[in-house]
This record gives structure tokens, C-alpha cells and sequence, in this order.
């Protein structure tokens, strides 16, 4: 029910490396596919093909552009789903019990039979993981694909979250974060992962891997650069006096 | 976040019936047979019509009556109990003055703070919300409280008391907004905390997640110009307290002025929640750029 567990035996989510995240979002699409056709009411869309469409993503990726003081500037691709936190608090606001948190792996689910659609869970998420489904008038989420992952009929290789089986670039990993030799959290300790508003006190699972600090590519050698100095920046001769004439014109 | 019409109504008129109610349980007027019909018949209009609106914004509404089952954890459910037990409690109370010309202290005592509290834990389910800087403050339910309070003073009759109590609201209606204002800055949640990247004012959103709209924007990024809510609560601090407090404190004021009075506490008091909706900045509104702060 909306109680949340003291402690869970396994705490099951994704770690998402920023740094290698190509923006492509196979993921999303990969995340529609999958959770429209099987576990729970479908992902909507409205007004798909016309001009204001509208649908239920339970992943989506931002892209955000930093300019630090020093060195280059950066595009970096962010993914964003249910970070599936230890203190949710979609989970405690549910009026009718539909939110919970599981205590043998951590997962945080809406029973969808149990769902008023009140949208109190979606207004208490701080990172915008659940979204009111237009038609069926139910809150979904990422189920961190649940129906995949104890899937003994699928291969055991597809047995992740489909966005994870996805991705092309490798940027996203699954597995127990509250184990601490698992490779998600060795990964986490080694790149340095981290939480997502950690001041809103939710103490999310899921971990994001920063992106490396990149070289001021300028100042590396190359054997071309000689070749690419800028042309004369003060012209003598006849480029000189074109110049001079192209100036005054 | 969006300003519902089914919550701003809701949260408006419920607030008013409760406050009548909880006059009408101290004795305030302590009115009997079908006097007392024609307040109990606002108070459970305002009351009940209030929580019905309410059930228009659920995706699901024929499920309702499992909101009863987490008040351990949750205010919504909290307030679904406390309300039905305050109708209930203030319904015998009102057949017995109505019909019976007997007043039960005790029960009237009861449902009024049961009244009480149903407003208590409306205003909790805003308050508890950390994703809302604005409405995470201790003067949330203050707010809401002080307001249900004045407008049961006024439709009560109470005159004095409505007037001293509109001043009051309107007193903690100013300092809400006032703390709320610089709320979401002082909550240190910004761009920088939402990504974990660059530090505030070296990231910017580039791109959204989708060219169309979706939920988490209608839902969360509703944007109020700066200029239309200075005027807005201008006009909620007149109609709301200002000028029922003047209608009130006039000699001999009748029922027409009465009447005057109630007519722009209404419309000042949805002015005022439709502020309390449009204006609250939730906290996801900064992965998509929309917050400044």
C-alpha cells in the first residue's frame, strides 16, 4: 500500500551515462512500443497525425546546453524517466493505495484497477516521471519494465528493460544498485554517479553518469595546422591595395 | 500549475460551507427550525457541491470511494474521511435544530472541528508539497484556514467577527504571496540541481523532448505574466477582503449590504485561488526552461 517499505532487498534501476548518450532517442521509442503492447493500458496518443499531437511517454530526452567558464561548450542528451526513489513520494500522497513501492526489488508501479486518476502522485514527482494518460484516465509510469525482466519466455538476453536492450551507444545500464559489487554500482562509484535534485530528499535509484570533462580541442597539435593558418591579416602588394579599394567603396 | 475551474471551484466553495459550518456548529448564529433550514441548506450546497466538483478532474471518478482507504500516509484521503465524518457529525446537529428546536452542544462542537480540520487537510494536500516551493510553506494552511474562516464569519452574519477575521486573511493572504514569491529560488532546486550539470546560468535547455505538447506542461508549466498577477491581486485583495471589510463596518448594514458583501468575497476568493493555481511553479517546469529561477 502507499506505506512505503522500510527497506527493500534489491534496489532495481538504471544508471544513465551522460557522457554517451547520442540523443537518438531509440529509447523512447523502444519504451512506446514495449509498454503499449503489453503491461497495463496502452500509451495513448491524441491527435497523432494532426496539428497538435499529444502523447503518453513514460520516457523522455531532454537536451541541454552548457557553456562553462573554461573550455568548450557542450550539448549533453538527457534522458529522463522514473529515477524509482527510496523515499518516493508519489507513493505516500496516492489516496486509494494504486502507488507502491515494492519490497523485494524497489520498483515503484500503479496498480491501474486501483487508479482514480487524481494526478496527486504526478503533482508530488518532482521530475515529471508520471503522466495521466488521456484516454484510459490512468497514471503511468516506467515499470522499469517489470514484465521483461523476470520474463522467463523471453531470451535471457532481453531480459532489461527495453530501453536499456535499445540503446545503441551502451549509454544506459540496468541492474541492483543496492548491491554494492553489482557492475551498475561499480560504474556509479568509479564515474563519479549521481542523484537528480538531491535537495527534494527523494533519494532516487536511478544514478546519472556526468560527462566527462572534454579538451579544448584548439589547443591540440596537428601536422595540418600550418596549412590552415588564416590568410595574410595584413595584406601588402596587391591584395593590399584591393583592400584598400574594396574599403573606401 | 494549471488552474483547473474543477479545483478552483472546488477548493473556493468547500472552504466557504466548511467555515459556515463550523459558525453554525459554534452557534453562530444559533438559529433553530427553518431559519436554521435556509443556512444549513448554503452550508451543505457550498460544502458538498465544493467536493463534487471535485470528483470532475479524476481520470477514473467511479473508483472514488478507494480514496478512503490510505489515510495513513495520505491528506487526500485524510480529507475524504474528515469531510464525510463533518457532514455527517453537522448533519445531526442540523436535523436537530431544524426539525427537533434543539441545539446539541456537544455535536455541534465536534462538527465544527471536524469542519475545521476537513480545511486543515485540503490546505495539507498543497502544503506537503516540496515539487511546489510556493505552496511548501507554512502559511499554506494558514492561508487557506484564516480564508474559510472569514468567508464562515461573513455568510454566518457575524459582522464584527467578519470583519476582524477579513482583515486578518487578507493580512496572511499578503505575507503568502510575499514568501511565496522568492520561494522557489530559496529552495535551492534550479536548472543545475534538476541535471546534475554546469552550475545555474551556464545551462540552458536546448531542445525539449518532443516538438508537441504533452501532460507534464498543461499540467505543470502554466506561466502567468508578471503584470497581469499584480493586477489580479489587486482585484482579489479588494473584492476578497477590502471591500466586504467596508460594506461590514458600515452603520447599520442590512441585508442587502450583507449580500453585497458575500457577492464580492466569492469573486474575490476564486480570483484568489485561480493566483494560488496559475502561480505555483512546480519544480519539473525547470528540465523544460520555463522556470527563470
Amino acid at each position: 500500500m502507499t506505506e512505503l517499505p522500510a527497506s527493500t532487498q534489491k534496489k532495481l534501476g538504471l544508471v544513465i551515462d551522460l557522457d554517451t548518450c547520442v540523443g537518438c532517442h531509440a529509447c523512447v521509442i523502444s519504451c512506446k512500443g514495449w509498454n503499449t503492447e503489453n503491461y497495463g493500458a496502452p500509451l495513448s496518443d491524441t491527435d497523432a497525425y494532426g496539428a497538435d499531437p499529444s502523447g503518453t511517454f513514460l520516457n523522455r530526452v531532454h537536451s541541454y546546453e552548457i557553456t562553462p567558464a573554461e573550455g568548450p561548450a557542450q550539448l549533453v542528451h538527457f534522458p529522463k524517466s522514473c529515477l524509482h526513489c527510496e523515499d518516493a513520494p508519489c507513493v505516500t500522497v496516492c489516496p486509494t493505495g494504486a502507488s507502491y513501492k515494492r519490497q523485494e526489488d524497489g520498483i515503484v508501479l500503479v496498480n491501474e484497477t486501483a487508479c482514480i486518476g487524481c494526478g496527486l502522485c504526478a503533482w508530488a514527482c518532482p521530475y515529471g516521471a508520471r503522466e495521466l494518460d488521456a484516454l484510459e484516465g490512468v497514471m503511468k509510469k516506467c515499470t522499469l519494465c517489470v514484465d521483461r525482466i523476470y520474463n522467463e519466455n523471453l531470451p535471457e538476453e532481453d531480459r532489461q528493460p527495453a530501453c536499456v536492450r535499445t540503446c545503441p551507444a551502451g549509454a544506459r545500464h540496468f541492474g541492483d544498485l543496492g548491491d554494492p559489487d553489482s557492475d551498475v554500482s561499480k560504474l556509479v562509484a568509479e564515474r563519479g554517479g549521481m542523484d537528480l535534485m538531491p535537495e527534494q530528499g527523494t533519494k532516487p535509484v536511478n544514478k546519472y553518469l556526468p560527462p566527462r570533462p572534454k579538451q579544448d580541442r584548439a589547443e591540440e597539435f596537428d601536422i595540418l595546422a600550418p596549412f590552415l593558418e588564416p590568410v595574410a591579416e595584413d595584406p601588402k602588394g596587391f591584395l593590399g591595395w584591393l583592400d584598400k579599394a574594396l574599403e573606401r567603396l | 500549475m494549471h488552474p483547473a475551474p474543477s479545483v478552483i471551484i472546488f477548493t473556493s466553495f468547500s472552504g466557504l460551507g466548511f467555515g459556515l459550518l463550523l459558525f453554525l456548529g459554534l452557534g453562530f448564529p444559533p438559529v433553530t427550525g427553518w431559519v436554521a433550514f435556509v443556512f444549513y441548506a448554503i452550508a451543505y450546497a457550498l460544502a458538498v457541491g465544493g467536493l463534487l466538483a471535485s470528483t470532475f478532474h479524476l481520470g477514473n471518478p467511479q473508483r472514488a470511494l478507494k480514496a478512503f482507504t490510505q489515510w495513513k500516509t495520505s491528506w487526500l484521503s485524510r480529507e475524504a474521511w474528515l469531510s464525510v465524518m463533518a457532514l455527517l457529525v453537522m448533519a445531526v446537529y442540523a436535523f436537530c435544530a431544524v426539525f427537533l428546536d434543539t441545539r446539541l452542544t456537544a455535536i455541534g462542537w465536534i462538527g465544527a472541528a471536524l469542519s475545521l480540520l476537513t480545511v486543515y487537510s485540503t490546505s495539507m494536500i498543497y502544503g506537503q508539497l516540496r515539487t511546489v516551493p510556493r505552496w511548501n510553506q507554512p502559511l499554506t494552511p494558514v492561508h487557506l484556514l484564516t480564508l474559510s474562516i472569514a468567508g464562515g464569519a461573513l455568510l454566518a452574519g457575524q459582522m464584527t467577527a467578519a470583519a476582524a477575521l477579513l482583515a486578518l486573511a487578507a493580512a496572511v493572504q499578503v505575507a503568502h504571496w510575499q514568501v511565496g514569491d522568492s520561494a522557489l529560488k530559496e529552495s535551492g532546486t534550479n536548472l543545475a540541481t534538476a541535471t546534475g550539470l554546469g552550475t545555474p546560468g551556464n545551462i540552458r535547455a536546448f531542445e525539449p523532448p518532443h516538438t508537441g505538447t504533452n501532460y507534464l506542461l498543461k499540467e505543470f508549466v502554466h506561466v502567468v505574466g508578471r503584470k497581469h498577477s499584480r493586477k489580479l491581486r489587486m482585484i482579489a485583495l479588494t473584492l476578497c477582503y477590502g471591500l466586504p471589510v467596508v460594506l461590514l463596518i458600515i452603520p447599520g448594514a442590512g441585508h442587502l449590504l450583507g449580500l453585497l458583501a458575500v457577492l464580492s468575497h466569492v469573486a474575490g476568493l476564486v480570483t484568489s485561488r485561480w493566483l494560488f493555481f496559475a502561480e505555483a511553479e512546480h519544480v519539473v517546469g525547470l528540465y523544460y526552461g520555463k522556470r527563470s529561477a
